[in-house]
């Protein structure tokens, strides 16, 4: 169950950390750009998705079929274009204008409101699913019941890490991202577009978002503050793998996601959501860099 | 607060309503100012609906009488509002205590990271723990102050006074906190953290004490709150209320400025309270997403006025004491360094 919360946490801390570490910029809008993306996957599911013809099917024991793999396309477009367009209209003004951290910060967190203002507008404030009936789980070892859904989360998850990992070190282009996170002065000093660098950035961390958002709405529930709801937790598994780290991130993320599932042997279920902000501050006042972050 | 939507159709109607706005806007006025506080010294806190609602809780366990029956909560000492207040404001500087020992000393950043998620947290610990405070039960019958000593309907116009003028005090202090010199290190810390360390500030400790100062008024202002209301539940510290809303008061009203702080919370205010009305006589397709719609603009005001009037409606002054007749600050506005470099940047390219 930990590891299952902890990649979708993983999943969207590693574009949080992305987006932070190249861009210096704490987006308090990307829980909510993962309520876009899994509800931009929802519309493709659900009837209105079907009218085109994506819902019907199944691949064998997971619960759904070729619907969700075009939701899941759509949502990773959709939300990157977001992305881009919050870049070009807001940030990209405001980093000329000079504007710093805090200024990037509040213009997320009024962001991060109206993207969720938008969805509830949109779909209302039920919760959905993206396929009705309940998905019987299969055992495996040890006598541990895992939904086969589980399995892919998962696997996307390992998948997205390992794609992110070729983009990162085996490109030209993520060269120049990691050498912009570095020194983004530097960096433009020695030729590097910075402007193609950020819209890149912003791609693949509102990919990522999206991603994670589907994982999300596939594991739970398919509701409008869902994304909003995981922000800490975000923060927390960033904070933990070392600002800017994305490996870290996704250690951090599983680490997030199981202890909050073990802690539950000891404190109440309520009390759960506190679990990300007690590392948060351990994770402050015992070693401020993360875990595999390097000192500044 | 949603029930303030009241007609007004009639001449009492509208009085009423009328007050019961002015009552809740200086409440949220004495946040805005708290949050200025904080801000205007660059501390980036994210989570005033926390300090808010614990203010609430705290008064309203320390002056309800004992649980009886149904009811679990702790204290219920039936003590005097006043006290109540107090121990609002002490227990506002507590949780800003324990928040800052960890943040303030590292990056400017952590705080508001810490910060975003604690009302949630409070929230679900105020919901899932067993006699604490009432559970989702919430606390009810909270008195008002002064409430026995006023007969018949008038209570709302003391209520209204209340407000006002722990809204004055508020202001007050917070206009002669940052003019005194205390204020202007904090400001000198703000604008050059290293200058003000060079001459030899403890700027973790100034820093602490502005988040301190801010999270005691948010602490009052909650106790204000649960003893105008009478009744609160942990649902009633929603995060876009409590905390979201009172930022757009302050980047809209003027941030750095608390005479722009108070009326950022007058007119963000009329705006959100004030639509309810006008939803009977919009049309059908926008009068049932009237609430949504206000949400997104609420978001949007501050993208907004981040992008084209950064200053709020009534800009922080540069003249930072009366005994200065011009300052170095008068004749360089904010950013003027990375206006320089950028000009001549654009030089160099042409």
């Amino acid at each position: 169950m930990g590891i299952i919360v902890g990649s979708i946490i993983a999943l969207g801390a590693m574009g949080l950390t992305l987006i932070f570490g190249v861009l210096g910029i704490g987006d308090f809008a990307h829980g909510d750009k993962m309520g876009w993306g899994m509800f931009l996957a929802f519309f493709v599911v659900s009837s209105e998705g079907a009218n085109l013809g994506f819902a019907g099917g199944r691949f064998g024991s997971l619960s759904f079929g070729w619907g969700l793999v075009v939701g899941l396309l759509v949502a990773m477009v959709g939300v990157a274009a977001l992305s881009v367009i919050m870049e070009r209209l807001v940030y990209r003004r405001l980093r000329v204008a000079g504007g710093g951290f805090f200024i990037f910060a509040i213009a997320s967190l009024g962001m991060s409101i109206m993207l969720r203002a938008a969805i509830q507008l949109i779909w209302g404030p039920s919760n959905f699913r993206y396929t009705p009936g309940i998905h019987p789980a299969v055992e495996i070892l040890g006598g541990i019941r895992v939904k086969p859904d589980q399995f892919f989360i998962v696997g996307v998850t390992v998948l997205a890490a390992i794609l992110l990992y070729w983009l990162l070190y085996r490109t030209r282009f993520g060269k120049a991202m990691r050498a912009t996170s570095d020194n983004p002065g530097l960096a433009e000093a020695s030729g590097i577009d910075t402007d193609r660098i950020r819209r890149g950035t912003w791609i693949v961390g509102g990919m990522l978002a999206a991603l994670a958002g589907v994982m999300l709405g596939l594991q739970a529930e398919v509701r409008f503050d869902a994304g909003f709801r995981l922000l800490l937790p975000l923060f927390a598994a960033m904070i933990l793998g070392g600002i800017g780290n994305p490996w870290g991130a996704l250690i951090g993320g599983l680490t997030v996601g199981i202890a909050q599932e073990v802690s539950t042997q000891w404190i109440s279920t309520g009390l759960k959501p506190g679990i990300p902000f007690v590392i948060v501050i351990a994770v402050l006042l015992l070693r401020p860099r993360g875990m595999f972050g390097q000192s500044r | 607060m949603e029930q303030l939507i009241v007609t007004l159709v009639t001449f009492d109607g509208a009085v009423n309503w009328t007050v019961g706005f002015l009552t809740t806007v200086s409440i949220f006025a004495i946040l805005a100012l708290a949050l200025n506080v904080q801000w205007s010294v660059g501390i980036l806190n994210f989570g005033v609906a926390a300090f808010f609602m614990v203010g609430a809780y705290v008064s309203a366990v320390l002056t309800l009488p004992a649980p009886e029956g149904l009811e679990s909560y702790v204290a219920g000492w039936g003590l005097p509002i006043p006290v109540g207040w107090l121990f609002a404001a002490i227990a506002g500087a507590v949780l800003a205590i324990l928040l800052g020992i960890p943040t303030l000393r590292l990056r400017d950043d952590f705080l508001a990271i810490a910060t975003i998620g604690v009302a949630a947290i409070l929230r679900s610990i105020a919901n899932s723990v067993e006699g604490l405070v009432n559970r989702s039960r919430g606390l009810n019958g909270i008195d008002g102050l002064l409430e026995d000593q006023v007969q018949g309907g008038g209570y709302r116009w003391v209520e209204l006074v209340i407000a006002l003028v722990v809204l004055a005090a508020v202001y007050w202090l917070v206009s002669r906190a940052s003019a005194s010199p205390w204020g202007r290190t904090l400001r000198a810390i703000r604008d050059n953290e290293d200058t003000a360390k060079a001459s030899g500030k403890n700027t973790v400790r100034f820093r602490m004490g502005a988040f301190m100062l801010g999270a005691m008024l948010m602490g009052l202002a909650g106790a204000i709150y649960a003893h105008r209301s009478g009744t609160i539940s942990p649902l009633t510290f929603s995060d876009l209320l409590g905390t979201f809303f009172v930022w757009t008061m302050l980047i809209v009203g003027g941030s750095g400025n608390h005479r722009g702080a108070v009326l950022g919370a007058v007119v963000v205010g009329f705006f959100w309270f004030g639509t309810p009305l006008i939803q009977e006589s919009l049309p059908d397709w926008l009068g049932s997403r009237v609430f949504q719609v206000r949400q997104l603009l609420i978001g949007l005001l501050i993208v907004v006025f981040l992008l084209w009037r950064p200053q709020g409606l009534l800009a922080e002054r540069d003249r930072v004491s009366r005994f200065v007749t011009s300052g170095p600050a008068g004749e360089l506005p904010e950013g003027w360094l990375d206006k320089g470099l950028r000009r001549l940047r654009a030089a160099r390219s042409r």
